[in-house]
């Protein structure tokens, strides 16, 4: 399968790209790993008229422990995050989820930051950004701004990114106390998109009650789905099984699934519930076990 | 646009169209029919190359990002004579109708980079973006192992 012809642009540099990004205009994508974008123009579902090929910008390729935040530069491959210390100590949830992405040779050229910007409702890591409030750094010829996940995304493959802005960075606050998370997906074989997936995200006060809480949702719904209701239920409270429970079907009530060759949204609306509950426990259970 | 990629360390140029994929740059402008398309939707793993050394999917890859970089493909595997994983394969009956061997090698070979003696789950985890629909997989594991066998005695 061929994908409609555009013209290809192969900046050295960051302002080399964000100068063309910023002639291009609306006629301007970034390629990165492209193993989204790529079987999308083959497929005709997208035709760029030019792409800026980031893949030489070669200083982006970081995954770094920065003050205060995880950092992971524009062209860190996922593969990058799998096993990876920085990540684990700063991103339980994050951690969890890294090895379920796509498959091996998938991990290996698509990027984090590139999956982040796609906004695809059934992509994992937008769950786990909402999770964890991450934020997402967007840097044009005029400047950069840091915009709270939340914001960026938009809805079914709609970021918030302007004309000739580009995702330089993904920031990961860290915890404040004694973290855990997880992330939690049912796929038929590996590298099919999730049925339905969880992310969760608990940090616990020096007292064992619930600082911050994270729950979001992958593929059911036309977002990845941040469930605040169930999140703010948590904050300030002792966790036990009945308050998860209690949160899981807010969970499972928030959601809107729809049936396909995955499964019922009557299945899915299920597995979110009993995914949730398991998430938040499996959080709970690392961050009670110090590990953070 | 003029790009010059290194394949199985012969430096190869051409002009080519910007949207050719890696994978067709391969087959039909070097004649290399090693690599094989089998699903093109970035699922099955038939098309696998080493950019680099890396395993990755050369259907989901425009050639012109290969500007500059190496590329190894299973004709690179033979250096003289056949590399133990192709004497692996062969001798552990590592395939049947052979459509995904050439990117099964591939990987087989990034994996023993790492480690000469993966366990089965190291293996088929490695293996988990390839699809074979003939031999349940169980030879082609035992076959990755043999080669790490043979290339750790060596």
């Amino acid at each position: 399968m061929y994908p409609p012809a555009f013209e290809y642009w192969s900046p050295k540099s960051l302002d080399e790209a964000l100068s063309k990004l910023q002639e291009l205009g609306h006629d301007g994508r970034v390629l990165a790993g492209g193993q989204s974008l790529i079987p999308m123009m083959k497929l005709r579902l997208a035709a760029p008229a030019n792409l800026v090929d980031i893949n030489n910008l070669t200083d982006l390729a970081y995954v770094r422990a920065d003050n205060g935040h995880l950092a992971i530069g524009a062209l860190a491959r996922h593969a990058d995050v799998v096993d990876n210390d920085h990540v684990k100590t700063i991103s339980p949830t994050m951690a969890s989820a890294a090895p379920w992405v796509a498959d091996p040779l998938v991990r290996n050229r698509g990027t984090v930051a590139g999956s982040i910007a796609h906004c695809d409702p059934e992509g994992d890591w937008n769950s786990v950004m909402l999770a964890v409030g991450a934020s997402v750094v967007a840097t044009s010829t005029s400047g950069q701004r840091v915009i709270p996940i939340g914001d960026f995304v938009v809805d079914f493959f709609t970021n918030s990114l302007a004309e000739g802005e580009m995702v330089t960075e993904i920031q990961i606050p860290r915890p404040t106390g004694s973290a855990g998370g997880a992330y939690l997906k049912l796929e038929r074989k590996i590298g099919d998109y999730a049925t339905a997936a969880v992310a969760t995200f608990l940090d616990l006060a020096t007292d064992g009650t619930v600082s911050n809480a994270g729950i979001a949702l992958t593929a059911v719904a036309s977002k990845n789905l941040k469930v605040t209701e169930a999140e703010q239920m948590l904050i300030g409270q002792t966790p036990s099984p009945e308050l998860f429970a209690e949160a899981a079907a807010v969970a499972a009530a928030a959601c809107d699934p729809e049936s396909d060759v995955r499964g019922p949204a009557e299945y899915k609306r299920a597995v979110i519930n009993a995914y949730t509950k398991r998430g938040l426990a499996k959080a709970l259970a690392q961050a009670q076990g110090g590990a953070s | 646009m003029k790009v010059t990629v290194t394949i199985n360390g012969t430096a190869q140029s051409a002009d080519i169209e910007s949207r050719k994929l890696l994978v067709d740059f391969i087959r039909t402008e070097l004649g290399m029919t090693g690599t094989h398309i089998g699903c093109d939707t970035t699922s099955c793993g038939a098309c696998t190359v080493l950019l680099d050394g890396t395993p990755i999917k050369s259907c989901t890859m425009f050639a012109v990002s290969a500007d500059g970089h190496e590329v190894q493909t299973v004709e690179g595997l033979k250096n003289g004579e056949l590399h133990p994983l192709q004497v692996s394969f062969k001798e552990n009956h590592g395939l049947q109708c052979g459509f995904c061997t050439p990117g099964m090698m591939l990987v087989g070979k990034a994996l023993l980079e790492k480690n000469t003696s993966p366990t089965d789950d190291e293996v088929r985890w490695a293996i988990s973006g390839n699809l074979c629909r003939c031999t349940g997989y169980t030879n082609i594991v035992k076959s990755i192992q043999a080669a790490g066998a043979a290339i750790e005695g060596n």
